[in-house]
């Protein structure tokens, strides 16, 4: 687990600055480096299994289902870019201490970079892809924070923004990439997807997989044609610049490339997608590097240059371009993170950036020029300089490929002409900065030397230079072998790291580059003249660009979906259920299945037809509210018969009950709302409504037919069985409700109760003016409570409680129940209120309506939590049968006491629901008569 | 009879989802209600129509699929909790913004 160790400890170490920050910038920065420092002794304490080409993994499961696994890998590779992440960041830790402003929150820089350092190590570190892409979206996400950590700037948010819009995107790309590259082997483990390299190339897929998956790398590092977000990342701080911009973020996607190598490289697809972007970004990189006035945007287009010389390295598919490629990736971190901080300190001291006023700063600032010299020259690939070396190395490579066919020659043609201007912008990063007459304008002048602790990290990494480019062997030779022997998975093929192989082709190149770009270098004024005369390209308003037309793309669409307009989402949403089932029935054969159809009565003939008519009616007088109503509650009454018909006798009382209570509150809403409907639908609309009601009715009917005669397996059988040994009742519908599947029953009244609760909180304080007339004008009558309809209430509240309280008491053997007994109980209490006013009742009432909802949820969840006591699990019921003289035999169980909070809930929801419009247009009542 | 029960529904839910695509609240609410007698006429189907065989052990010879029932009795009492709940959103509606159309204003003439 010390693996895991080494990830997290950036992670932890991320709280120390913050903690810290009061008590200084060093002790800030300090607390910043402590983590990274265990970390860095911890990895460098494995040196030993690594360098033996010994692999470390460790593995816990996580979702193991998914294929994601905790596990973790330490191996050549990963040790170097470990060091390199650690090493360089400690370096920038120690810089940015100086770098940073005392006014500037340097407890939250330090923060983001450490998690941004603690993301790059777990990118490195992992051995399951899936985890190395939640690494990998971590990082674009911290060096989001980081790039725009200036955030009151606007460059610096648009950079930001930019580089996550680019580097996130690859990163979906990836994401894709590696869902199919497990797809392919069975397995997300690195160990497994490495050694499946046959497998993968010979799969249909294996191009769409490579394409996804170079996307990710190709963007994460700056390719062209997405190389644009780099030079706008340059807004951000220079430390973070000489950190994600050097050493580790950009570095991610070639990682990926040296990674992955053995599993997707050796195919022409490979050969071509790879080398070929390599190059194009090589050459524009160089050449586009020479003619930025900006001291970071050399670097940033130099980076993207060096970094598609790597991506070609990999690209040309033979073990030593590989070996020249990591080389590669050591060298250009020292010496890129050496000038990209001796650039910020340029930049601190003098106040600008611009090229063409910073000069002659030899005079000002001699041992920082001195650092810087000598990492541009290894930049340029000077011999004696660790540049020198993998640039060779690279030479040679390109002399080696066939691939090309008879146009072989054009690779290393473009080598050497990215050679010739690469060694001219070094030259211009020397010259134009350090010599060159006098500085230009200054924004603070004199310059000076910065501070002494400023300058150590750049001198120990351009020592670095120095020493792997005059000892190679003694230096970097064991570390470029561990990880050679890790990214090709156990080979290391023959490479010579000597400085001197004779006069060869490749040194001619050398020769040629370096001659060619003292040339072009000293012909620069006619070069910007020209580069002027361009049609200038700017990436970061075409990509503002592209995002706003996206976002009005999306705007339009949005606006086609959600305009407002409630009968437009219905619209689409009942479209969007009529198409799946039509597309599921279509290849249905014959609608009529193989169960025989049951013979025709009359009575259920008629009684269907009323149905239909009553819901045609309802709709042809839909705009006369009352009357559609009334229709409405006829169609309400035949659905109850036809439960009764076909042998649901509960279901016939309950939909009898319900139906009184909701005309009833149905009724009572339409008091206060209009009385007619406008007509206002145009014919339009009213066509397509019609065509879309009749499309979703023909395929409910359809459906309804076709299930219906079909022959059909139940698990009634076992509700039937069980009912009266397990449950202790008759009425098996009763038993499903309180026993079998009590707890459904439960969460239903506990919505009732809720429902309830929610209507009563809605009209709390609401007030409706009470109209005076009718639609025809006619006075709304005075005597709303007729003495017989009062009296005959009356008397009729005690029968109707006995009702239902046999209703209740019969419900686990007959027909009826908690539910059903409740209703008639609420309908018996409403027709109190209607009869005899709702303030009358509501002072006679003996319980608050809530309370007694409340009281039935409770009962019947405490019911079923009785049963614990008596070690059962939730809600199992227990019984015993009793005999009453005139109800006869009947049961007791435990069931009828949660069918006892089932009533109670039913009773209080209901008339809390109903009581609660009552009041509604109290107090508006003498207003309008005033009026009146 | 299964045919005629199935063209039943059928119009049942064509009338319901014409009152539902309504501008105003108050159809909009019936044709809920009618959507809601069947859906549950269709659920209850899924247990096939029979003639005597109530679902009381030792009432009758076969007794019909006493599941879709179940489901079917708490589905009553919530649909009319829902439509309650639908009708007094919209009364309140009605109160804050002044108008029963759906959409909370008036449509722009």
């Amino acid at each position: 687990m010390a693996l895991a160790l080494i990830i997290a400890l950036p992670f932890i170490g991320a709280v120390l600055p913050l903690l810290l920050e009061r008590y200084g910038r060093s002790a800030c920065a300090f607390g910043a480096g402590v983590g990274p420092l265990v970390a860095l002794i911890m990895v460098l304490g494995r040196w030993e299994p690594v360098f033996d080409g010994q692999a470390e993994i460790v593995t816990l499961p996580w979702l193991p289902e998914l294929g994601l696994n905790l596990s973790l890998r330490l191996d050549g590779l990963g040790f170097l870019f470990a060091l390199m992440i650690l090493g360089i960041g400690l370096l920038v830790i120690l810089y940015a201490r100086y770098y940073l402003a005392k006014t500037e929150p340097m407890g939250r820089f330090f923060a983001y970079f450490l998690m941004f350092m603690g993301s790059m190590l777990g990118l490195v570190l992992s051995e399951n892809l899936l985890l190395m892409l939640m690494f990998w979206e971590l990082t674009s996400l911290s060096s989001f924070l980081l790039i725009g950590f200036w955030g009151h700037q606007s460059d610096a948010r648009r950079g930001a923004r930019m580089s996550l819009a680019i580097t996130g995107g690859g990163g979906l790309a990836l994401l894709a990439g590696i869902l199919l590259l497990g797809n392919i082997v069975g397995s997300f483990e690195l160990s497994d997807v490495i050694a499946a390299g046959g497998t993968i190339r010979a799969h249909a897929l294996y191009p769409v997989t490579l394409i996804l998956i170079l996307l990710g790398a190709f963007t994460k590092s700056a390719q062209f044609p997405f190389h644009f977000w780099l030079p706008q990342a340059m807004a951000a701080p220079t430390p973070v610049s000489a950190f994600l911009h050097s050493a580790t973020m950009v570095k991610a996607g070639v990682f990926l490339l040296a990674r992955l190598y053995p599993a997707l490289s050796d195919s022409e697809w490979w050969f071509y997608l790879v080398s070929l972007t390599g190059l194009a970004t090589l050459l524009v990189g160089a050449v586009m590097a020479l003619f930025q006035h900006d001291l970071k945007g050399l670097l940033a287009y130099s980076t993207i240059s060096h970094l598609g010389l790597i991506t070609l390295l990999f690209g040309l598919d033979s073990p030593q371009g590989a070996v020249a490629g990591i080389f590669h990736i050591i060298n250009h971190a020292t010496f890129k993170a050496s000038l990209f901080m001796a650039a910020g300190i340029i930049d601190h001291e003098t106040g600008t950036r611009d090229m063409r006023r910073i000069n002659g700063m030899w005079r000002f600032m001699p041992h920082t020029a001195v650092l810087a010299i000598v990492a541009s020259l290894a930049m340029a690939g000077v011999p004696l300089l660790n540049g020198f070396l993998s640039k060779e190395m690279f030479f040679a490579e390109t002399l080696e490929q066939h691939l090309l066919g008879s146009f072989y020659w054009a690779i290393p043609v473009a080598a050497t002409i990215a050679g010739v201007f690469s060694v001219a912008y070094s030259l211009r990063f020397i010259h134009d900065v350090f010599f060159n007459g006098d500085p230009i304008d200054l924004p603070k002048y004199p310059p000076h030397e910065p501070a002494r602790y400023m300058k150590i990290p750049v001198e120990i990494l351009v020592l670095i230079c120095l020493l792997v480019g005059m000892l190679p062997v003694y230096t970097v030779a064991p570390l470029l072998d561990a990880a050679v022997f890790a990214s090709l998975n156990g080979v290391v093929p023959p490479y010579s790291l000597a400085i001197w192989h004779g006069l060869s082709l490749p040194l001619y190149m050398s020769l040629i580059a370096l001659g060619g770009g003292i040339l072009v270098y000293s012909a620069r004024k006619w070069l910007f003249r020209w580069y002027d005369g361009l049609p200038s390209v700017d990436s970061l308003h075409m990509f503002e660009r592209v995002v706003s037309a996206l976002s009005a793309g999306a705007a339009f669409v949005s606006q086609l979906l959600e305009n407002r307009s409630q009968q437009r989402y219905l619209t689409l949403l009942l479209l969007s259920t009529l198409i799946p089932v039509v597309v599921a029935l279509a290849p249905l054969d014959s609608l009529t299945g193989t169960v025989a159809l049951s013979p025709l009565d009359p009575f259920t003939v008629a009684g269907m037809a009323i149905l239909a008519v009553t819901s045609i009616l309802t709709v042809i007088f839909h705009r006369i509210r009352l009357v559609a109503l009334m229709i409405l509650s006829g169609a309400g009454l035949m659905v109850a018969l036809a439960f009764a018909r076909f042998s649901a006798p509960d279901l016939a009382l309950t939909q009898l009950s319900v139906e009184m209570v909701s005309m009833i509150l149905l009724m009572l809403v339409l008091f206060f709302i209009p009385d007619r409907t406008p007509a206002e639908s145009s014919s339009l609309r009213g066509t397509r409504d019609l065509l879309l009601a009749g499309g979703m009715g023909t395929l409910v009917a359809i459906l309804a037919y076709a299930v219906m005669t079909r022959p059909y397996d139940s698990i009634a059988s076992f509700f039937l069985e069980n009912s009266v040994p397990g449950g202790g009742g008759k009425n098996v519908v009763n038993v499903i409700l309180v026993d079998f599947r009590g707890f459904d029953t439960l969460g239903e009244i506990s919505v009732l109760a809720i429902a309830a609760v929610g209507i009563a909180a809605m009209l709390k304080g609401l007030r409706l003016p009470h109209p005076i007339f009718d639609y025809m004008g006619r006075p709304w009558s005075r005597d709303s409570h007729p003495m017989i309809l009062g009296v005959l209430a009356r008397l009729l509240l005690p029968m109707a409680l006995m009702v239902s309280a046999f209703i209740f008491l019969r419900g686990h053997n007959l027909p009826g129940g908690g539910f059903i007994a409740g209703l008639i109980t609420a309908v018996a209490l409403i027709a109190q209120y209607i009869s005899l006013g709702s303030a009358w009742s509501e002072a006679r009432k003996p319980f608050a309506y809530p309370a007694l909802a409340g009281a039935g949820v409770m009962t019947a969840g405490l019911t079923g939590l009785g049963s614990w006591a008596f070690g059962r699990p939730f809600l199992t019921s227990a019984f015993g049968h009793f005999h009453l003289p005139v109800a006869g035999d009947f049961e007791l169980a435990t069931a009828m006491l949660f069918d006892l909070g089932v009533y109670l809930t039913v009773v209080g929801a209901t008339m809390l629901m109903l009581a609660s419009l009552g009041p509604l247009g109290r107090g508006t009542e003498t207003a309008a008569k005033e009026i009146h | 009879m299964e045919a005629f029960y199935a063209g039943t529904l059928g119009v049942m839910v064509a009338s319901g989802v014409y009152l539902l695509l309504r501008a105003r609240v108050f159809p909009v609410v019936m044709g809920l209600t009618l959507i809601s007698y069947a859906v549950n006429l269709f659920i209850f189907s899924m247990g096939r129509l029979g003639t005597d065989t109530v679902a009381v052990v030792g009432s009758s010879e076969t007794m019909g699929d006493p599941l879709p029932q179940a489901l079917v009795l708490t589905a009553i009492v919530i649909g009319f909790a829902m439509t309650a709940f639908t009708v007094v959103l919209a009364l309140r509606s009605m109160g804050e913004v002044g108008t029963d159309h759906v959409d909370g204003q008036e449509p722009r003439a």
